[in-house]
């Protein structure tokens, strides 16, 4: 009896919400109903990292992802024009959605299978003894320590990677100076063939 | 494992084979980045929950710097959507296949 | 003194260097004076070299110079090998060699590539020292080499006939297949000693296994059945005669041709611990050779190919003496041959340019009145040829055939018909040459009434039968070969009053040092008393171990001598009764069996343009479709591969995040059956 009752009603409802969004993410055809139905799905995992004593990262799920990622993406989707919408009949690539949907019932099937037929084996690592997670405060200091101590390489390198990614950010959508159209849908691969000089005349 | 944490393991299960599904189907390339974005969180509710299960809070610690990551990712990605609706508008993935053998 | 032993090659090799460089601007005769001063220079060196040599009682003396090939355990250096065997031979080669040069000054006189004869004449000779006094296989094969090259350059040296240049081609081909020979024998030697230096290969021959020691004898005996012009590789020698005369005295008669015999003698040792066939093949394969060209040049009309048969057949014999042991006797044929052969070729040449080109001995007659410098040598060489005492080859031909008379009697049937042949063809050159009427007159007589336009009419008839395509090298050889293969005499034109004159000084000197050599060469080894053995005793220490000892008896060997003797006296009676005093139709005992060479030739080009052309096609057909097509067709499936997986880079995205996720769902799969089971 290690679930509690309000633990287990909350993991059902946020469950529901977060397949619920992400459902809507695939089935939209109008991007901004599809980042709303993002919206709901992240704030559902939010909820869950409560539920799973992991205050910190609740808070910082909010902050980061809905409230910057999702909203740079709204950005884009306003930037872009916001009526343009996917045409969901077509498909022009053969198989493609008959093979995606073997993959992601597989996906999903293979890890429910392990998860019943396994139980307890699943869950194959050792206890841990440096890093407890005590149940209630102080988290944020507990995962502060770790992350300057342990994880200090991994924190300098995840300093760098966002500051190559503004650059990169930058340098990508800046205005060029003459804005080059893509090649048309049916050119060639091949390399231009070289252009044979007309014979001269010889002028005696 | 009792009921609830497999239930969580289960959950990401399906919410990631949801964004697998997603990624490979849909066009746009918003929808398939939000997509992407929907796996990255299945990911993170595993870690969270291994890390519940074991009593260890280095699952937490991942699961920050996949944020790192996912936020570093979503802006390169909208810049590279930018640059690419700006030579083509409403270009969609299927339409940016120069790069073919 | 022995130090000075690296000058014997230089200076012949300085020679060639500066006639290449400088040889046109000296012109004639300039350019041949600088070759012949430097071989001449090369003889007084070898001279005292062998003076120093004696006087150190005949131990072998060895001059390295420098490394030539350093490649780990293969180590090969330039070095010379000074001993009793390459002491004589260098003797006798720069000897010869610097006559001949001096005769072709004046052989060679207004000939527009004057020095260029020159030139190659001295790049033979460096090469023949080389050969000799290398101390290794591979610088022997390196002179060996260059012998065969010059040999080619020099057979063809008025290359702008066709048949010159193809009978260079001949020597070139069928020397390279002897050649093969050779160059395997070396690669079995370097297997199995780890080196190619006679100093440390022949003293250790003798603890060879017997099949190696067989192999590697028999592989150098194809490579000197090639070099010394033996059955069945002697197609080329008679052909090799479309060369200069001083050529064909130099390289055909006195040097190249004799490097096989050394060869086979410097390997003694090896020969000596193979099996006992291997010196029988050596002696049957020498008398066989001698008796098939002594017969063939009985028949022969033109003046050079009788001698060229006639060298083929003393090769023969020195062979004979090497395949039944007794070596020395090979080397003292070899010493005297030179003198009296190259003598008889230079004659020939004299003869040649006295008669304004025409080697026919049926327009010849009469000139031992009109050329009688020539015809006196002439005599000394061919009373020694036919073995007739004092002259120097008696002696050598007749020690041969006392060992043999010892050994296997058989051999010394077949030898003594062979030297009874000898006596009777070059009496029949004698005779017809030197003696009786002067028949050139006849042949102006008979070309001043043939009609004009004969040989054009020749020329169409052998164009008809070729047909329209024919090549002019083709008609050229078929109007010849139906000129000599008939009864037709080949005759230059003269010009009117010609009359035969005696050659220069240039040619005449070396005929008359080579004729006093021929005379008195058989001093080097007189069979009484013993002390006389000059020559046996000095080679003894080279062919230890490996030489057949005479134990005939002292009566024995009398009674052989004077056999010799008459066999030698009753051949030349027997030309004089058929050629001179035209007693029997001479024509009867010219079948054309033996004017055809036993037809060898036809049969060589009927195979080769039969049934070898089928199988070099079916060669090149094999080639061409199993070996080009193999490689072809391993480049072309790779390029199929490659453009089947072109296939999947079609460029869309989502194709490649699909594959990705198959790759994932079969990964996943796999791990948890792992932890499920």
């Amino acid at each position: 009896m290690g679930a509690d009752v309000v633990e287990v009603v909350v993991f059902v409802a946020c469950a529901l919400i977060v397949l619920g969004g992400g459902f809507g993410v695939i089935w939209f055809r109008n991007p901004v109903h599809a980042a709303l139905s993002l919206v709901a799905t992240l704030f559902g995992v939010a909820v869950l990292f409560l539920n799973m004593n992991a205050p910190f990262l609740a808070a910082v799920q909010v902050i980061v992802y809905t409230g910057a990622i999702v909203v740079l993406i709204l950005f884009v989707i306003m930037l872009l024009g916001v009526d343009i919408e996917d045409d969901l009949e077509a498909e022009p690539l053969q198989y493609q959605r008959a093979v995606a949907l073997v993959v992601a019932v597989g996906v999903a099937g293979l890890v429910v299978a392990g998860v019943s037929v396994a139980g307890d084996e699943l869950v194959s690592g050792a206890q841990s003894v440096t890093a407890v997670a005590v149940d209630g405060f102080p988290n944020v200091s507990a995962i502060g320590r770790l992350l300057f101590s342990e994880y200090v390489f991994a924190l300098e390198l995840a300093a760098v990677l966002l500051t190559i990614a503004v650059v990169a950010a930058v340098v990508l959508a800046r205005r060029p100076a003459e804005v080059e159209a893509l090649p048309a849908e049916d050119a060639s691969l091949d390399p231009p063939e070289p252009v044979e000089p007309e014979a001269e005349e010889v002028f005696d | 494992m009792d009921g609830v944490d497999a239930g969580y393991l289960v959950l990401s299960a399906i919410l990631f084979s949801i964004g697998a599904f997603g990624l490979l189907v849909r066009r746009n390339p918003l929808i398939m980045l939000m997509c992407v974005e929907l796996m990255l969180n299945a990911v993170n509710l595993t870690f969270v929950a291994f890390g519940m299960m074991l009593g260890d809070l280095a699952g937490q610690v991942i699961v920050l710097f996949v944020l790192v990551v996912a936020a570093a990712e979503v802006v390169v990605g909208l810049g590279i959507i930018v640059a690419m609706s700006r030579r083509r508008p409403g270009a969609t993935a299927d339409d940016i296949r120069v790069l073919r053998g | 003194m022995l130090e000075l032993a690296w000058l014997i090659p230089a200076l012949p090799l300085v020679g060639f260097v500066v006639l290449v460089l400088a040889g046109r601007r000296l012109g004639e005769p300039a350019a041949g004076w600088l070759g012949t001063v430097m071989v001449a220079a090369s003889f007084v060196v070898s001279c005292v070299v062998f003076a120093g040599l004696a006087a150190n009682g005949g131990d072998p003396f060895t001059q390295t110079l420098f490394t030539w090939i350093p490649a780990g355990d293969f180590v090969v250096d330039i070095g010379l090998y000074l001993d009793p065997l390459s002491g004589v031979m260098i003797l006798f080669v720069t000897g010869i060699s610097a006559l001949i040069h001096l005769y072709s000054i004046g052989y060679m006189h207004g000939d527009p590539n004057f020095s260029k004869f020159f030139i190659y004449l001295n790049l033979f000779v460096f090469s023949m020292l080389v050969l000799i006094l290398g101390d290794n296989l591979l610088l022997t094969f390196l002179g060996w080499e260059g012998v065969g090259a010059c040999s080619y350059l020099l057979i063809s040296f008025w290359f702008d006939k066709p048949a010159n240049a193809t009978a260079g081609k001949k020597a070139f081909v069928t020397n390279r297949i002897g050649d093969w020979g050779f160059l395997v024998a070396i690669f079995m030697v370097f297997f199995t000693f780890g080196s190619l230096n006679y100093a440390d290969i022949l003293p250790e021959a003798g603890g060879l296994a017997q099949t190696t020691a067989t192999f590697i004898a028999v592989m150098l005996f194809i490579g000197a059945i090639g070099k010394s012009a033996q059955l069945p590789l002697s197609v080329w020698l008679p052909d090799a005669m479309a060369g200069p005369t001083p050529v064909s005295a130099l390289i055909h008669a006195a040097t190249m041709v004799t490097a096989g015999v050394y060869l086979l003698s410097r390997v003694n040792p090896i020969i000596a611990a193979s099996a006992d066939w291997v010196p029988d093949l050596i002696a049957w394969t020498g008398a066989i050779t001698a008796l098939a060209a002594a017969f063939v040049a009985v028949a022969q009309n033109d003046i050079k190919k009788v001698l060229a048969y006639s060298t083929v057949e003393m090769l023969g014999f020195m062979f004979l003496a090497v395949g039944i042991g007794s070596y020395w006797t090979a080397i003292f044929l070899m010493v005297v041959h030179a003198f009296f052969k190259a003598l008889l070729f230079l004659c020939a040449g004299s003869v040649i340019h006295g008669m304004h080109e025409n080697q026919d001995m049926r327009v010849m007659g009469g000139l031992r009145v009109l050329m009688p410098v020539t015809f006196i040598t002439y005599v000394a060489g061919w009373l020694s040829l036919a073995g007739i005492p004092p002259f120097s080859g008696f002696f050598g031909k007749d020690e041969i055939l006392i060992y043999t008379f010892q050994e296997n009697k058989a051999l010394w049937v077949v030898g003594m018909l062979a030297a009874f042949l000898t006596a009777v063809y070059i009496g029949r050159q004698a005779f017809m040459v030197f003696f009786g009427e002067e028949r050139w007159h006849e042949q102006m007589a008979r070309l001043a009434v043939v009609p004009p336009g004969a040989a054009e009419q020749a020329e169409d008839e052998a164009v008809e039968a070729l047909g329209e395509d024919a090549t002019d090298a083709q008609v050229e050889a078929l109007v010849a070969s139906d000129a000599a293969a008939g009864d037709e005499v080949i005759f230059h034109p003269v010009p009117e009053g010609f009359r035969p004159h005696e050659s220069k000084w240039h040619m005449t000197v070396p005929l008359i040092v080579l004729a006093v050599l021929s005379l008195v060469g058989g001093l080097l080894n007189l069979p009484f008393p013993k002390s006389a053995h000059f020559l046996e005793e000095w080679l003894a220490p080279v062919f230890e171990g490996s030489a057949t000892k005479l134990t005939l008896s002292t009566g024995t060997i009398v009674i052989m001598l004077v056999v010799s003797t008459v066999v030698a006296v009753v051949g030349t009676l027997v030309a004089a009764y058929i050629w001179l005093q035209r007693r029997v139709e001479a024509r009867r005992l010219e079948p054309a069996l033996f004017a055809n060479a036993w037809y060898y030739d036809a049969a060589i080009s009927r195979f080769v343009g039969g049934p070898g052309t089928t199988a070099f096609e079916a060669t090149a057909t094999f080639d061409a479709t199993v070996v080009d097509g193999a490689v072809n067709g391993v480049g072309g499936g790779v390029t199929r591969a490659g453009q089947a997986l072109r296939e999947t880079q079609t460029g869309y995205v989502r194709r490649y995040a699909l594959a990705i996720g198959v790759g994932t769902l079969l990964m996943m799969a796999y791990m948890i059956s792992r932890v499920v089971a």
